[in-house]
This record gives structure tokens, sequence and C-alpha cells, in this order.
């Protein structure tokens, strides 16, 4: 059993719970840094889909998990991202200036949606956003001089300080690529978590009238938190341009939007871990799904591995309604409470009835 | 000059008058308390000083400044804070954090700043918090810091409420109903705590109260409403004593009888 003794303030304030927590994450980006040398190229370019939806996964949890806005159109915004990005590619603008533009361009859709959004909470947001990102499917494919339309567009090998990055060519550099720019949003996520920007985002989530009664102004942190989503998940979109090589408004159907707040709902809503855990469910659980049925019988059966995917699905969040990270958490506990644990350590119980009325 | 003063307050919900022409003024350093039966106006008034309620006529004032049309969030910069009679906490989130939140006001610091986390960020956070543990110590919640709210028993979040007020570091400080739910001891030392905002930490309270018990322990003054008009104002024992009060608490006494 291992006892933390908090000696300072920063002991609350800095990432790392103490330097034996910071060293493994170092070990667990590390390890993931070395990972081209030791799998295959298949295998590589499945986890750096990962490392994209986790990108994607901490733009909706963002505004999803942290600031309590509902978001059932996200793919639009990753469309945003990835059409802007292959654009900006197609004309010979390097990544670097490409990718905060895909960024940007998304983060200002993200804004500008929010002033309606502003309005809105809850079911009747997610029906909002639902309802845009049906309708950015048909933009797309109106949008055709930039856009390609329903026949799609391609795009060309990254171009970053002299090398040309390709998801075929150089699978390893995309990988890296990919890691580098995962393992900064989430410090930068990290960040706003600990200070007053991401206190402000929980306010908002947990009690409007109380935020607003501390000094935050609502209307600004909801569209901050809609341009940091967007603009996180429009990063997403730009490497996932690069990752698909050629797309058309399919890759963005409001399935994918779906997919994503499943990754963040079964990941554990409200927690950075949660959008990587979803990524790595949505990422692998579907082949492992099909690995596993191509042992017994090679005859796909429709409908069948996605039943059983959806089923697992379920199966999770009835038994774990705090989503993986969750279990997570209850499972280091533990361990560090060996043997100490008991059964109903984690049993919820309301100590009183709050009452229906606001004020 | 007042600190704090409402003239002509009045607040309409269709046909329903509220709040109808109330007028007081708050010195600095006392704690005035408004009682009354239920629906005499008094949380209505709170919600209109919080702006969250516009006011249907009248006007407010603090420090000789006009706040009438200002926005809910710009409220705390004028120096008020309030607590809800219906405790509004920040459920998934520990103690520390919900009384961080009242530092809100306080930042010094942008969300870029945030984002990268430069030193300045990391002196401002140390400073919130060293304010914020003066409040812990203060309140006796040390026990209590790393908790999360949404497992907290009603008296302690009554008690975080206090202080993620008192965090904020307001002049004139609301209190809605701090006594309703709390035990006598608990109560009591809700009494001595607003003893020592007004007398160690210069504070002046506005309350609105039911228990009698407090209202007489920490008083200056106090104003009594009945459906939505004032019909005393004066000391606690003076309040108590007037024949419009007992009247509107108790009815009217019949002459026959």
């Amino acid at each position: 059993m291992r006892i933390h003794q908090k000696t300072s303030y920063d002991d609350d304030i800095n990432l790392f719970e103490d330097r034996r927590q910071a060293l493994w994450y170092l070990a667990l980006v590390a390890g993931a840094a070395l990972l081209p040398f030791a799998v295959s190229g298949y295998f590589l370019g499945e986890v750096t889909n990962v490392l994209i939806l986790a990108i994607a996964g901490m733009g909706l949890m963002l505004l999803a998990g942290h600031t309590g806005q509902p978001s059932l159109g996200h793919a639009a915004f990753l469309a945003c991202g990835a059409y802007m990005e292959a654009w900006l590619n197609n004309r010979g603008v390097s990544f670097l200036i490409s990718l905060p533009a895909a960024g940007l361009f998304a983060g200002a859709v993200g804004a500008i949606i929010a002033i309606p959004a502003l309005r809105m909470s809850g079911i009747y947001l997610a029906i909002a956003t639902l309802a845009m990102g049906i309708v950015a499917e048909d933009v797309i494919v109106l949008l055709e001089p930039y856009t390609g339309g329903v026949s799609g567009t391609f795009v060309g090998a990254i171009r970053l300080a002299g090398f040309e990055i390709d998801r075929y060519g150089s699978p390893s550099g995309f990988y890296w690529l990919c890691l580098a720019i995962t393992v900064l949003v989430a410090l930068g996520y990290a960040n706003l978590l600990r200070s007053s920007t991401g206190r402000a985002f929980v306010a908002i989530r947990d009690s409007e009238v109380s935020a607003k009664a501390m000094g935050i102004n609502i209307a600004r942190f909801k569209t901050l938190a809609f341009f940091l989503s967007c603009f996180v998940t429009g990063l997403s979109g730009a490497l996932m341009a690069h990752f698909l090589g050629a797309f058309n408004y399919e890759a963005f159907l409001i399935t994918i939007s779906i997919q994503m707040l499943l990754m963040i709902v079964v990941g554990g809503m409200g927690s950075i871990h949660g959008a990587f855990f979803g990524a790595m469910v949505v990422g692998f659980l579907p082949q492992i799904i099909t690995g596993i049925r191509q042992q017994i019988t090679m005859t796909a059966i429709p409908g069948l591995d996605t039943g059983i995917f959806a089923a697992i699905l379920v199966a999770m969040i009835i038994l774990e309604p705090r989503g993986l990270y969750g279990q997570w958490l209850k499972t280091r506990i533990w361990f560090q409470l060996f043997p100490l644990a008991r059964r109903d350590l984690f049993r919820r119980h309301k100590s009183y009835l709050k009452t229906e009325r606001l004020k | 000059m007042s600190l704090f003063a409402v003239d002509g307050l009045s607040k309409f919900f269709g046909g329903v008058r509220a709040v109808d022409g109330v007028s007081f003024e708050v010195e600095e350093g006392e704690v005035f308390t408004i009682v009354g039966p239920n629906g005499a106006g008094k949380s209505t008034i709170f919600n209109l000083i919080s702006r969250f309620y516009d006011v249907s006529a009248g006007r407010i004032f603090m420090d000789g400044k006009d706040i009438t049309d200002i926005r809910p969030d710009e409220v705390i910069g004028h120096g008020i804070a309030r607590t809800f009679q219906n405790i509004e906490l920040f459920e998934h989130s520990t103690v520390l954090q919900n009384l961080l939140v009242g530092r809100h006001s306080r930042r010094g610091t942008n969300f870029l700043q945030n984002l990268l986390f430069l030193p300045s960020v990391r002196a401002e956070e140390r400073a919130h918090r060293h304010e914020v543990e003066a409040i812990i110590d203060f309140l006796d919640l040390q026990a209590y810091r790393d908790k999360m709210i949404a497992g907290l028993p009603y008296g302690v979040r009554k008690i975080v409420e206090i202080g993620r007020a008192l965090a904020c570091g307001p002049r004139l400080l609301l209190l809605d109903e701090p006594a309703s739910g709390l035990s006598v001891e608990e109560t009591q030392d809700v009494a001595y705590w607003i003893e020592d905002m007004q007398k160690d930490m210069g504070l002046t309270v506005l309350m609105v109260e039911h228990d009698m018990s407090l209202v007489n322990q920490v008083s200056t003054r106090v104003l009594a409403l009945a459906d939505g008009k004032p019909i005393a104002l004066g000391t606690p024992a003076e309040v108590q004593a007037d024949r419009n009060v007992i009247e509107a608490y108790l009815g009217i006494e019949e002459e026959a009888a």
C-alpha cells in the first residue's frame, strides 16, 4: 500500500502526482515511440489510426465531457480539417502551415456554430448538432470545386522541413508525426484542465447558474470550448486526410459523429484518458472480433461482426457507466489498497436528494 | 454614503407583484437581514441583485454605481458574491476545486497562457490556492478538501457554498438562508462565522433567513417583507415587536376572541 504525502501546493498543481507516475508516462511515450521497430507495417497503420481517433476524441471530450455540451455532428469538423488540409497540400503549402490552418478553419466554423448553440443545452443541442452533421454531408458534395464533390479528393505526401512523409512510403515517419501531435494535444489539454480556463468549463457543465454567479462569462467560455474542441478535431481531420490518402464525403457521415461520441462514452466521460481508451476500443475491437470470427468460420455473415461489437459496447456501458477509465481507476485503487479494498468501496450512494427548483 | 442600496425595486411576473417597491440601504460593515413569510419576495430580491432576473422597476446601486443593467457575471466584479438557497455547487468536482472556481473573477491569465502553463500561471495557481487555504482554515473544511461534492452531507455543502462565495473576495456577501436544513450546532457555527466575517474580515452581509435565533444573534438591522412590500425596518427586537410583522406571520387578531 502506497501513501502519497502532499507537502506543497505544487503537488496539486503539477501534471503528475509524483516522480514515479511521471516516469510511467515517460515510459509509455518512449514505448510508443519505439513501436515502429517492433511491429509490422499493417499493425503500425492501425495504431496510427487509433492515435488519430484519440485526437478527435480529445476534441469532443473537451466539449461534451468537460463543458457539458453534447455534439452529435462532430464529423463535420473532421471534414473541415481534412478538406482544408487536402486543399492546401495540393497547392504545395508546407505542413507546418497547412496543419494549423486546418485546425483554425475547423475552430472558426465551430465558433460560428457556437453562436446559435449558446441558446441550447442538453438534448436540444444534441439534435441541433445532429442536424448540422447531416447538412454538412450535403455541403461537402455541393462545394465540388473545393471538395471534389461525390468523387472526392486526393491528398499528397506531407511536406515537412524538407522531408516528404507518406503514409505508405514512410509509415514510421507518419506514425511519429501523429504521436507527436497526440502528445502535444494531450499536454495542452491537461494544462487547460489544471488552470482557471478548465475549471470554468467544468463549472459551466455542473451548474450554469453558479458559474454566472462566480463571474464566468458563459457565452465567452462556451464559444471558447467550441473553438478549442473543433480546432483539435480539425487537426485530427487533417491527419485523417493523409491517413486515408483519398476520401469523399462518406468518410464524414453522421455515423462517424456517433462513433466519436460512443468512443468518449465507452472510454469514460470527463477524462483525457477516456479519449484514448475509447479510441482503442473503436480502433481495435472490430478487428479483434473479425479475427476471432475468422478462426471459427471464414464465411462472413452480414452484420454479425458489427452486431457483436455493438453488444459488447452495450454491455460495457451497462456494467461500467463511467467507462473504461473508471474501471482503470478502480483497478488501480484495488492494487494500491491491497489487500484492504472492500467490495462496496465504489458503491454510489446519494446522501440527499437535490430538488428540481433552480434557485 | 451607504455601501449598497436598492431604490423602488420591483419585479412583476405577469400579474403577480413578487417584489413591489422595496427600498433599503446597507451600511458598510453591517449585517442586514431580510425576513418574511414564504412568498414574501426575499429570494426574488437576491435574484434581482445577482441579475438573474431583470428588474421591472427601480434601481440597484453598489458603492454609488448603478448596477441595474449589468450582466450576471459582472456582478462579482462589483464586489458582490452570493450563496444559493438550494445549494448550487459543482457536483463532480472536489471542495478545493469548487473554492478555486470562486477565484475566477480574480484570474489574471488568459487561455493561451493556461494552455502553455507558463510560469505566470503556476504563480497565479499558487496565489489562488493560498487564498483558498485561508478560507478552508476559517471554515474548518480541511477534512473535506479533496472530497467530491457528490458524496458530501448537506451541512457540509452549505458551508462549502459560503466558502466559495468568500473565495470570490467580495465586499458584500449575499447569504440566502444559510441556516436552512442545518442542525442547531451547525447553525451556531454559522452565527460565529458571520460575526467573524463582519468583525475580522470587514465584510458587509446581506442575508435572507428564517431562523430567528440566528437573525437575533448576528443582525445589525432587519427588514421585514410581506407580499413583496416592506412592512418594518429596525433592530431585530424592534421588528419582532412590530404589529404589522406579527400580523403577517400569525394573521390578524380577532377582536371578538
